[in-house]
Protein backbone atom coordinates (compact mmCIF):
# COMPACT_ATOMS: atom_id res chain seq x y z
CA UNK A 1 0.00 0.00 0.00
CA UNK A 2 1.12 3.41 -0.81
CA UNK A 3 2.00 5.39 2.02
CA UNK A 4 1.03 8.92 1.88
CA UNK A 5 4.73 11.19 2.28
CA UNK A 6 2.68 13.55 4.62
CA UNK A 7 1.14 12.23 7.11
CA UNK A 8 -0.68 15.40 8.34
CA UNK A 9 -2.52 15.48 4.52
CA UNK A 10 -4.88 13.40 2.62
CA UNK A 11 -4.08 9.75 1.99
CA UNK A 12 -2.97 10.24 -2.06
CA UNK A 13 -5.94 9.12 -4.37
CA UNK A 14 -4.53 6.94 -6.73
CA UNK A 15 -6.32 7.90 -10.33
CA UNK A 16 -7.34 4.72 -12.62
CA UNK A 17 -5.86 6.05 -15.66
CA UNK A 18 -7.29 3.30 -17.80
CA UNK A 19 -4.95 1.86 -20.87
CA UNK A 20 -3.49 5.60 -20.63
CA UNK A 21 0.00 5.46 -21.51
CA UNK A 22 2.18 8.84 -20.03
CA UNK A 23 3.54 10.47 -22.35
CA UNK A 24 7.14 12.17 -21.22
CA UNK A 25 8.54 15.39 -21.99
CA UNK A 26 10.52 14.52 -25.34
CA UNK A 27 12.21 16.67 -28.37
CA UNK A 28 10.14 14.35 -31.31
CA UNK A 29 10.69 15.46 -34.77
CA UNK A 30 7.91 17.08 -36.32
CA UNK A 31 6.87 16.66 -40.05
CA UNK A 32 3.79 18.24 -42.29
CA UNK A 33 1.71 16.28 -43.63
CA UNK A 34 -1.05 18.37 -44.90
CA UNK A 35 -1.47 21.24 -46.46
CA UNK A 36 -4.42 23.92 -47.05
CA UNK A 37 -5.29 27.18 -48.17
CA UNK A 38 -8.16 29.86 -50.07
CA UNK A 39 -6.32 32.84 -50.36
CA UNK A 40 -6.92 35.63 -53.25
CA UNK A 41 -4.87 33.35 -55.99
CA UNK A 42 -7.30 30.50 -55.24
CA UNK A 43 -9.98 28.32 -53.20
CA UNK A 44 -7.14 25.74 -52.23
CA UNK A 45 -3.50 25.22 -52.01
CA UNK A 46 -2.84 23.81 -55.02
CA UNK A 47 -4.22 26.45 -57.07
CA UNK A 48 -2.07 29.05 -54.59
CA UNK A 49 0.67 27.89 -55.55
CA UNK A 50 -0.06 27.47 -59.30
CA UNK A 51 -0.73 31.12 -59.11
CA UNK A 52 2.19 32.25 -56.48
CA UNK A 53 4.99 30.36 -59.38
CA UNK A 54 3.36 32.04 -62.28
CA UNK A 55 3.51 35.70 -60.43
CA UNK A 56 -0.17 36.14 -60.92
CA UNK A 57 -1.09 39.57 -58.63
CA UNK A 58 -4.43 38.86 -56.38
CA UNK A 59 -4.95 42.42 -55.98
CA UNK A 60 -8.44 43.84 -57.50
CA UNK A 61 -10.37 47.46 -56.96
CA UNK A 62 -12.29 47.80 -54.16
CA UNK A 63 -16.09 47.66 -56.03
CA UNK A 64 -18.20 48.28 -52.86
CA UNK A 65 -20.00 51.31 -52.47
CA UNK A 66 -18.55 52.03 -49.29
CA UNK A 67 -14.64 52.12 -50.94
CA UNK A 68 -15.98 55.87 -52.91
CA UNK A 69 -14.60 57.57 -50.11
CA UNK A 70 -11.67 56.12 -49.30
CA UNK A 71 -8.18 56.70 -49.63
CA UNK A 72 -6.99 53.07 -50.32
CA UNK A 73 -9.22 51.86 -53.21
CA UNK A 74 -7.76 48.00 -53.93
CA UNK A 75 -7.41 44.93 -51.36
CA UNK A 76 -7.06 41.19 -52.25
CA UNK A 77 -9.82 39.24 -51.65
CA UNK A 78 -10.44 35.48 -51.74
CA UNK A 79 -10.53 34.16 -55.16
CA UNK A 80 -13.74 31.56 -53.56
CA UNK A 81 -16.31 32.62 -51.60
CA UNK A 82 -16.06 30.36 -48.38
CA UNK A 83 -20.34 30.34 -49.00
CA UNK A 84 -19.33 28.26 -52.11
CA UNK A 85 -17.52 25.67 -49.96
CA UNK A 86 -19.79 26.14 -46.37
CA UNK A 87 -23.58 24.48 -46.23
CA UNK A 88 -25.18 28.09 -45.54
CA UNK A 89 -26.68 27.50 -42.26
CA UNK A 90 -23.32 26.55 -40.91
CA UNK A 91 -21.52 29.40 -42.80
CA UNK A 92 -24.52 32.13 -41.26
CA UNK A 93 -22.70 31.54 -37.59
CA UNK A 94 -18.98 31.80 -38.35
CA UNK A 95 -17.75 34.92 -39.08
CA UNK A 96 -16.16 35.34 -42.05
CA UNK A 97 -12.27 34.51 -40.47
CA UNK A 98 -13.65 31.34 -39.20
CA UNK A 99 -15.26 30.33 -42.40
CA UNK A 100 -11.24 30.69 -44.19
CA UNK A 101 -9.80 28.84 -41.49
CA UNK A 102 -12.44 26.36 -41.86
CA UNK A 103 -12.18 25.62 -45.45
CA UNK A 104 -8.29 25.68 -45.27
CA UNK A 105 -8.14 23.33 -42.48
CA UNK A 106 -10.66 20.71 -43.86
CA UNK A 107 -8.49 20.87 -46.88
CA UNK A 108 -5.23 20.23 -45.47
CA UNK A 109 -7.00 17.93 -43.19
CA UNK A 110 -8.10 15.69 -46.05
CA UNK A 111 -4.56 16.20 -47.84
CA UNK A 112 -2.95 14.72 -44.47
CA UNK A 113 -4.70 11.37 -45.50
CA UNK A 114 -7.29 11.73 -42.45
CA UNK A 115 -11.12 10.92 -43.87
CA UNK A 116 -13.10 11.53 -41.44
CA UNK A 117 -13.00 13.51 -37.74
CA UNK A 118 -10.74 11.97 -34.67
CA UNK A 119 -12.77 10.07 -32.63
CA UNK A 120 -14.92 8.68 -35.67
CA UNK A 121 -12.34 7.02 -37.39
CA UNK A 122 -9.85 9.22 -38.75
CA UNK A 123 -5.86 6.93 -37.49
CA UNK A 124 -5.62 9.73 -34.74
CA UNK A 125 -6.81 9.80 -30.79
CA UNK A 126 -8.67 13.05 -30.27
CA UNK A 127 -6.81 13.10 -26.68
CA UNK A 128 -3.62 13.47 -29.09
CA UNK A 129 -5.13 15.99 -31.50
CA UNK A 130 -4.07 19.80 -30.75
CA UNK A 131 -5.56 23.30 -33.21
CA UNK A 132 -3.65 26.51 -33.20
CA UNK A 133 -5.22 28.66 -35.15
CA UNK A 134 -4.11 32.35 -35.00
CA UNK A 135 -6.09 35.76 -36.74
CA UNK A 136 -4.65 39.20 -36.19
CA UNK A 137 -7.54 41.10 -35.66
CA UNK A 138 -10.43 38.01 -34.86
CA UNK A 139 -14.00 38.44 -35.81
CA UNK A 140 -13.95 42.62 -36.55
CA UNK A 141 -16.57 42.07 -39.42
CA UNK A 142 -18.85 40.04 -37.12
CA UNK A 143 -18.28 42.79 -34.25
CA UNK A 144 -18.99 45.86 -36.74
CA UNK A 145 -21.88 44.31 -38.73
CA UNK A 146 -23.46 43.77 -35.50
CA UNK A 147 -23.13 47.47 -34.41
CA UNK A 148 -24.97 48.27 -37.21
CA UNK A 149 -27.71 45.69 -36.48
CA UNK A 150 -27.85 47.50 -33.05
CA UNK A 151 -27.91 51.10 -33.71
CA UNK A 152 -30.02 50.28 -37.02
CA UNK A 153 -32.69 47.89 -35.95
CA UNK A 154 -31.83 47.64 -32.04
CA UNK A 155 -30.85 45.40 -29.43
CA UNK A 156 -33.44 42.69 -30.29
CA UNK A 157 -32.40 42.10 -33.66
CA UNK A 158 -28.16 41.42 -32.70
CA UNK A 159 -27.23 37.64 -33.43
CA UNK A 160 -27.44 35.98 -30.48
CA UNK A 161 -24.22 33.93 -32.46
CA UNK A 162 -22.13 37.57 -32.13
CA UNK A 163 -20.20 36.58 -29.27
CA UNK A 164 -18.77 32.95 -30.63
CA UNK A 165 -18.27 34.37 -33.66
CA UNK A 166 -16.32 37.59 -32.70
CA UNK A 167 -14.12 35.90 -30.16
CA UNK A 168 -10.62 35.72 -31.31
CA UNK A 169 -10.52 32.61 -30.85
CA UNK A 170 -13.15 31.46 -32.85
CA UNK A 171 -11.28 29.87 -35.84
CA UNK A 172 -9.29 28.10 -33.55
CA UNK A 173 -12.30 26.64 -31.76
CA UNK A 174 -14.25 25.76 -35.15
CA UNK A 175 -11.49 23.80 -36.42
CA UNK A 176 -10.95 22.21 -33.15
CA UNK A 177 -14.58 21.02 -32.94
CA UNK A 178 -14.02 20.04 -37.02
CA UNK A 179 -11.02 17.65 -36.72
CA UNK A 180 -12.09 16.58 -32.80
CA UNK A 181 -9.31 18.38 -31.02
CA UNK A 182 -9.27 17.73 -27.65
CA UNK A 183 -4.98 17.82 -26.79
CA UNK A 184 -5.70 21.75 -26.62
CA UNK A 185 -6.72 24.52 -28.76
CA UNK A 186 -5.23 27.72 -29.00
CA UNK A 187 -5.28 31.22 -30.32
CA UNK A 188 -2.14 33.02 -30.17
CA UNK A 189 -2.42 37.09 -30.94
CA UNK A 190 0.33 38.92 -32.43
CA UNK A 191 -0.99 41.00 -35.06
CA UNK A 192 1.01 39.41 -38.36
CA UNK A 193 2.87 37.32 -36.82
CA UNK A 194 -0.15 35.56 -35.29
CA UNK A 195 -0.56 33.06 -38.03
CA UNK A 196 3.23 31.92 -37.89
CA UNK A 197 3.07 32.37 -34.38
CA UNK A 198 0.61 29.72 -33.98
CA UNK A 199 2.80 27.19 -36.03
CA UNK A 200 5.44 27.79 -33.86
CA UNK A 201 2.77 26.97 -31.23
CA UNK A 202 2.06 23.56 -32.84
CA UNK A 203 5.34 22.32 -32.98
CA UNK A 204 6.15 22.91 -29.64
CA UNK A 205 3.16 20.74 -28.58
CA UNK A 206 4.38 18.08 -30.84
CA UNK A 207 8.07 18.23 -29.84
CA UNK A 208 7.18 18.43 -25.72
CA UNK A 209 4.95 15.48 -25.94
CA UNK A 210 1.63 17.41 -25.36
CA UNK A 211 0.00 16.13 -28.87
CA UNK A 212 0.57 13.75 -32.29
CA UNK A 213 -1.08 16.12 -34.46
CA UNK A 214 -1.97 19.75 -34.70
CA UNK A 215 -3.69 21.87 -36.90
CA UNK A 216 -2.16 24.78 -37.02
CA UNK A 217 -2.29 28.51 -39.28
CA UNK A 218 -3.71 31.56 -39.67
CA UNK A 219 -6.33 33.38 -41.20
CA UNK A 220 -8.16 37.33 -41.74
CA UNK A 221 -10.83 38.61 -42.89
CA UNK A 222 -10.72 42.27 -42.63
CA UNK A 223 -11.71 43.97 -45.96
CA UNK A 224 -13.84 46.46 -44.49
CA UNK A 225 -14.63 50.17 -44.47
CA UNK A 226 -13.29 50.44 -40.53
CA UNK A 227 -10.15 48.64 -41.12
CA UNK A 228 -8.83 50.11 -44.51
CA UNK A 229 -9.68 53.55 -43.21
CA UNK A 230 -7.88 52.72 -39.76
CA UNK A 231 -4.54 51.31 -41.25
CA UNK A 232 -4.82 53.41 -44.26
CA UNK A 233 -4.53 56.69 -42.03
CA UNK A 234 -1.64 54.98 -40.58
CA UNK A 235 0.01 55.55 -43.77
CA UNK A 236 0.46 51.88 -43.62
CA UNK A 237 -1.52 51.08 -46.92
CA UNK A 238 -0.28 51.53 -50.44
CA UNK A 239 -2.43 54.65 -52.00
CA UNK A 240 -1.07 53.29 -55.52
CA UNK A 241 -5.40 53.04 -57.24
CA UNK A 242 -4.57 53.54 -60.38
CA UNK A 243 -2.39 50.15 -60.77
CA UNK A 244 -3.78 48.07 -58.26
CA UNK A 245 -1.95 44.70 -59.32
CA UNK A 246 1.20 47.29 -58.96
CA UNK A 247 0.33 48.40 -55.84
CA UNK A 248 2.36 45.56 -53.73
CA UNK A 249 6.12 46.12 -54.84
CA UNK A 250 8.49 44.74 -51.91
CA UNK A 251 11.93 46.51 -52.78
CA UNK A 252 10.88 48.46 -55.14
CA UNK A 253 11.78 51.77 -54.86
CA UNK A 254 8.25 53.27 -55.30
CA UNK A 255 6.33 51.08 -52.39
CA UNK A 256 4.17 53.23 -50.53
CA UNK A 257 2.48 50.21 -48.69
CA UNK A 258 0.94 47.17 -48.24
CA UNK A 259 -2.34 46.21 -49.67
CA UNK A 260 -4.42 44.38 -47.68
CA UNK A 261 -5.66 40.31 -48.42
CA UNK A 262 -8.38 37.86 -46.86
CA UNK A 263 -7.94 34.34 -46.41
CA UNK A 264 -6.33 31.29 -44.52
CA UNK A 265 -2.97 28.87 -44.70
CA UNK A 266 -2.75 26.12 -42.58
CA UNK A 267 -0.60 23.19 -42.18
CA UNK A 268 -0.95 19.30 -40.37
CA UNK A 269 1.83 18.80 -38.15
CA UNK A 270 2.82 15.86 -36.96
CA UNK A 271 5.23 13.66 -35.15
CA UNK A 272 7.80 11.65 -37.46
CA UNK A 273 7.33 8.53 -35.96
CA UNK A 274 3.15 8.93 -36.02
CA UNK A 275 3.47 10.02 -39.57
CA UNK A 276 5.77 7.25 -40.06
CA UNK A 277 3.24 4.63 -38.66
CA UNK A 278 0.29 5.49 -40.47
CA UNK A 279 2.35 5.76 -44.10
CA UNK A 280 1.32 9.85 -44.57
CA UNK A 281 3.41 11.77 -47.06
CA UNK A 282 5.88 14.02 -45.92
CA UNK A 283 6.00 17.27 -47.58
CA UNK A 284 9.06 19.12 -45.23
CA UNK A 285 10.30 19.03 -41.55
CA UNK A 286 9.13 21.83 -39.28
CA UNK A 287 12.65 22.03 -37.56
CA UNK A 288 11.41 24.88 -35.28
CA UNK A 289 10.88 28.65 -34.77
CA UNK A 290 12.80 31.66 -33.44
CA UNK A 291 10.85 34.02 -31.32
CA UNK A 292 11.72 37.58 -30.15
CA UNK A 293 10.42 40.89 -29.29
CA UNK A 294 12.04 44.46 -30.74
CA UNK A 295 10.63 46.77 -27.82
CA UNK A 296 11.50 49.29 -29.99
CA UNK A 297 8.15 50.87 -30.61
CA UNK A 298 4.22 50.12 -31.51
CA UNK A 299 4.40 49.83 -34.89
CA UNK A 300 7.48 51.08 -36.74
CA UNK A 301 9.67 48.41 -37.17
CA UNK A 302 13.61 48.91 -35.70
CA UNK A 303 15.30 50.07 -38.91
CA UNK A 304 18.43 47.70 -38.23
CA UNK A 305 16.46 44.37 -38.16
CA UNK A 306 18.05 43.83 -34.55
CA UNK A 307 15.30 42.26 -33.36
CA UNK A 308 14.63 40.06 -36.07
CA UNK A 309 18.41 39.28 -35.56
CA UNK A 310 17.56 37.70 -32.53
CA UNK A 311 14.80 35.93 -33.59
CA UNK A 312 17.11 34.02 -36.32
CA UNK A 313 19.50 33.53 -33.92
CA UNK A 314 17.65 31.95 -31.17
CA UNK A 315 16.22 29.88 -33.88
CA UNK A 316 19.66 28.36 -34.91
CA UNK A 317 20.62 28.13 -31.28
CA UNK A 318 17.96 25.92 -30.66
CA UNK A 319 17.65 23.31 -33.61
CA UNK A 320 20.19 21.80 -35.54
CA UNK A 321 19.59 23.27 -38.59
CA UNK A 322 23.07 24.43 -40.26
CA UNK A 323 22.27 28.02 -41.81
CA UNK A 324 24.01 26.55 -44.90
CA UNK A 325 21.45 24.37 -45.88
CA UNK A 326 19.33 27.14 -45.93
CA UNK A 327 18.41 28.12 -49.36
CA UNK A 328 15.46 30.15 -49.42
CA UNK A 329 13.38 32.72 -47.12
CA UNK A 330 9.97 33.58 -47.95
CA UNK A 331 10.15 36.87 -46.40
CA UNK A 332 7.39 38.86 -44.36
CA UNK A 333 8.54 42.05 -46.92
CA UNK A 334 4.79 43.98 -46.97
CA UNK A 335 5.82 46.29 -49.20
CA UNK A 336 6.28 49.35 -46.94
CA UNK A 337 9.56 51.20 -46.75
CA UNK A 338 10.89 50.65 -43.98
CA UNK A 339 9.75 47.29 -43.10
CA UNK A 340 10.98 44.99 -46.23
CA UNK A 341 14.89 46.36 -45.85
CA UNK A 342 15.14 45.97 -41.82
CA UNK A 343 14.32 42.20 -42.75
CA UNK A 344 16.70 42.34 -45.03
CA UNK A 345 19.72 43.57 -43.02
CA UNK A 346 18.97 41.02 -40.31
CA UNK A 347 19.90 37.76 -42.61
CA UNK A 348 22.84 39.78 -43.72
CA UNK A 349 23.83 40.43 -39.86
CA UNK A 350 23.39 36.87 -39.03
CA UNK A 351 23.94 34.64 -42.45
CA UNK A 352 26.56 36.92 -43.68
CA UNK A 353 28.27 35.90 -47.54
CA UNK A 354 25.67 33.03 -46.99
CA UNK A 355 22.70 35.52 -48.03
CA UNK A 356 24.04 35.61 -51.05
CA UNK A 357 22.94 32.59 -51.47
CA UNK A 358 19.60 32.74 -49.92
CA UNK A 359 16.83 33.22 -52.80
CA UNK A 360 14.31 35.46 -51.20
CA UNK A 361 10.69 35.83 -52.07
CA UNK A 362 8.20 38.27 -51.15
CA UNK A 363 5.20 36.28 -51.82
CA UNK A 364 2.83 39.17 -50.38
CA UNK A 365 3.57 41.15 -54.03
CA UNK A 366 1.26 39.02 -55.29
CA UNK A 367 -1.71 37.60 -52.10
CA UNK A 368 -1.36 40.77 -50.54
CA UNK A 369 -0.88 41.26 -46.42
CA UNK A 370 -3.16 38.66 -44.93
CA UNK A 371 -2.41 40.12 -41.58
CA UNK A 372 -3.23 37.32 -39.36
CA UNK A 373 -3.38 34.74 -42.39
CA UNK A 374 -0.26 35.26 -43.47
CA UNK A 375 1.91 33.26 -41.48
CA UNK A 376 0.12 30.44 -42.46
CA UNK A 377 0.09 31.23 -45.84
CA UNK A 378 3.46 31.54 -46.73
CA UNK A 379 4.39 28.60 -44.18
CA UNK A 380 2.32 27.01 -47.23
CA UNK A 381 4.36 28.80 -49.95
CA UNK A 382 7.37 27.48 -47.99
CA UNK A 383 6.70 24.35 -47.64
CA UNK A 384 5.73 23.84 -51.40
CA UNK A 385 8.79 25.16 -51.80
CA UNK A 386 10.80 23.07 -50.15
CA UNK A 387 9.06 20.65 -51.56
CA UNK A 388 9.06 21.17 -55.38
CA UNK A 389 12.15 23.26 -55.19
CA UNK A 390 10.81 26.10 -56.70
CA UNK A 391 11.20 29.30 -55.03
CA UNK A 392 8.13 31.60 -55.98
CA UNK A 393 8.66 35.29 -57.42
CA UNK A 394 8.29 39.28 -56.00
CA UNK A 395 6.71 40.70 -58.62
CA UNK A 396 6.76 44.31 -58.99
CA UNK A 397 10.45 44.88 -58.48
CA UNK A 398 10.94 47.10 -61.58
CA UNK A 399 13.91 49.50 -59.22
CA UNK A 400 15.00 47.46 -56.84
CA UNK A 401 15.93 49.70 -53.73
CA UNK A 402 20.06 50.18 -53.20
CA UNK A 403 19.61 48.86 -49.69
CA UNK A 404 17.66 45.62 -50.62
CA UNK A 405 19.96 44.78 -53.54
CA UNK A 406 23.27 45.18 -51.07
CA UNK A 407 21.51 42.52 -48.52
CA UNK A 408 20.18 39.85 -50.27
CA UNK A 409 19.11 38.09 -53.60
CA UNK A 410 15.60 38.89 -54.53
CA UNK A 411 13.71 36.45 -56.86
CA UNK A 412 12.51 38.81 -59.23
CA UNK A 413 9.80 38.06 -61.69
CA UNK A 414 9.96 34.68 -62.60
CA UNK A 415 10.15 31.72 -60.24
CA UNK A 416 14.04 30.42 -59.59
CA UNK A 417 14.58 26.40 -59.12
CA UNK A 418 16.25 25.75 -55.98
CA UNK A 419 18.95 22.99 -55.88
CA UNK A 420 17.50 19.86 -56.99
CA UNK A 421 19.52 17.82 -55.01
CA UNK A 422 20.42 16.98 -50.96
CA UNK A 423 19.22 18.20 -47.88
CA UNK A 424 17.75 22.41 -48.12
CA UNK A 425 16.03 24.53 -45.60
CA UNK A 426 13.90 27.29 -46.24
CA UNK A 427 12.08 29.99 -43.37
CA UNK A 428 9.15 31.82 -43.15
CA UNK A 429 9.45 35.37 -41.36
CA UNK A 430 6.60 36.79 -40.07
CA UNK A 431 6.64 40.21 -37.75
CA UNK A 432 3.74 42.23 -35.99
CA UNK A 433 2.61 45.41 -35.23
CA UNK A 434 3.92 45.67 -30.96
CA UNK A 435 7.29 44.14 -32.04
CA UNK A 436 6.74 40.47 -32.70
CA UNK A 437 9.23 38.58 -34.74
CA UNK A 438 8.54 34.93 -35.53
CA UNK A 439 10.56 32.74 -37.36
CA UNK A 440 9.95 29.29 -38.75
CA UNK A 441 11.89 26.69 -40.32
CA UNK A 442 11.50 24.02 -42.56
CA UNK A 443 13.80 21.83 -44.12
CA UNK A 444 13.58 18.76 -47.24
CA UNK A 445 13.31 15.17 -46.38
CA UNK B 1 -54.72 40.69 -40.53
CA UNK B 2 -53.92 38.10 -38.06
CA UNK B 3 -52.12 34.71 -40.12
CA UNK B 4 -53.73 31.44 -40.09
CA UNK B 5 -52.19 28.35 -38.90
CA UNK B 6 -51.32 27.30 -42.17
CA UNK B 7 -49.46 30.07 -42.53
CA UNK B 8 -47.81 30.43 -39.59
CA UNK B 9 -46.34 27.00 -40.28
CA UNK B 10 -45.26 28.46 -43.36
CA UNK B 11 -43.66 30.88 -41.89
CA UNK B 12 -42.05 29.14 -39.28
CA UNK B 13 -40.66 26.96 -41.76
CA UNK B 14 -39.26 29.49 -44.11
CA UNK B 15 -37.59 31.02 -40.87
CA UNK B 16 -36.63 27.52 -39.74
CA UNK B 17 -35.14 26.53 -43.48
CA UNK B 18 -33.22 29.93 -43.11
CA UNK B 19 -31.41 29.51 -39.66
CA UNK B 20 -30.86 25.78 -40.07
CA UNK B 21 -30.95 24.86 -43.57
CA UNK B 22 -33.80 22.21 -42.92
CA UNK B 23 -36.32 21.44 -45.96
CA UNK B 24 -39.61 23.59 -45.48
CA UNK B 25 -41.35 20.70 -45.61
CA UNK B 26 -40.30 18.58 -42.98
CA UNK B 27 -41.13 21.50 -40.64
CA UNK B 28 -44.40 20.20 -39.27
CA UNK B 29 -46.41 20.77 -36.02
CA UNK B 30 -45.64 17.71 -34.23
CA UNK B 31 -41.41 18.71 -35.01
CA UNK B 32 -39.56 19.33 -32.01
CA UNK B 33 -37.49 22.24 -32.40
CA UNK B 34 -34.12 20.96 -30.67
CA UNK B 35 -34.71 17.44 -31.29
CA UNK B 36 -35.92 17.31 -34.90
CA UNK B 37 -35.02 20.67 -36.68
CA UNK B 38 -31.12 21.06 -35.68
CA UNK B 39 -32.08 24.41 -33.84
CA UNK B 40 -29.83 24.78 -30.83
CA UNK B 41 -30.28 27.11 -27.56
CA UNK B 42 -28.55 29.91 -29.73
CA UNK B 43 -30.93 29.37 -32.92
CA UNK B 44 -33.83 29.43 -31.00
CA UNK B 45 -33.56 32.52 -30.52
CA UNK B 46 -33.08 34.04 -33.73
CA UNK B 47 -36.45 31.92 -34.52
CA UNK B 48 -37.93 33.41 -32.52
CA UNK B 49 -36.57 36.91 -33.54
CA UNK B 50 -37.68 36.31 -37.13
CA UNK B 51 -41.24 34.68 -36.09
CA UNK B 52 -41.79 38.06 -33.67
CA UNK B 53 -40.82 39.95 -37.08
CA UNK B 54 -42.69 38.07 -39.24
CA UNK B 55 -45.85 37.60 -37.02
CA UNK B 56 -45.81 40.94 -34.89
CA UNK B 57 -46.08 39.61 -31.72
CA UNK B 58 -44.13 39.60 -28.69
CA UNK B 59 -42.44 36.76 -27.36
CA UNK B 60 -40.82 37.48 -23.64
CA UNK B 61 -37.78 35.33 -23.13
CA UNK B 62 -39.84 33.37 -20.32
CA UNK B 63 -42.27 32.02 -22.55
CA UNK B 64 -39.38 30.68 -25.34
CA UNK B 65 -38.81 27.92 -23.15
CA UNK B 66 -42.37 26.20 -23.63
CA UNK B 67 -42.04 27.00 -27.47
CA UNK B 68 -40.59 22.84 -27.64
CA UNK B 69 -42.40 21.89 -30.97
CA UNK B 70 -43.25 23.85 -34.33
CA UNK B 71 -47.06 23.47 -32.84
CA UNK B 72 -46.20 25.04 -29.93
CA UNK B 73 -44.85 28.09 -31.12
CA UNK B 74 -47.55 27.95 -34.00
CA UNK B 75 -50.40 27.64 -30.97
CA UNK B 76 -48.58 30.89 -29.06
CA UNK B 77 -48.55 33.06 -32.08
CA UNK B 78 -52.17 31.93 -33.02
CA UNK B 79 -52.72 33.59 -29.79
CA UNK B 80 -50.65 36.39 -29.17
CA UNK B 81 -50.59 38.30 -32.67
CA UNK B 82 -51.84 41.60 -32.82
Amino acid sequence: MLRPRHPAVAPLILVNVGERIPVSPTNRTVVVTGIGATTPLGGDAASTWEGLVAGRSGVKPLEQEWAAEQAVRIAAPVAVEPTEVIPRPQARRLDRSAQFALVAAKEAWADAGFEAKAGEGADIDPDRLGAVIASGIGGVTTLLDQYDVLKEKGVRRVSPHTVPMLMPNSPSANVGLAVGARAGVHTPVSACASGAEAIGYAIEMIRTGRADVVVAGGTEAAIHPLPIAAFGNMMAMSKNNDDPQGASRPYDLARDGFVLGEGAGVIVLESAEHAAARGARVYAEAVGQGISADSHDIVQPEPEGRGIAHALHSLLDRTDLDPAEIVHVNAHATSTPAGDIAELKALRKVFGDHADHIAVSATKSMTGHLLGGAGGVESVATVLALYHRVAPPTINVENIDPEAEANADVVRDVARKLPAEGRIAALNDSFGFGGHNVVLAFRSV
Amino acid sequence: MAATQEEIVAGLAEIVNEIAGIPVEDVQLDKSFTDDLDVDSLSMVEVVVAAEERFDVKIPDEDVKNLKTVGDATDYILKHQA
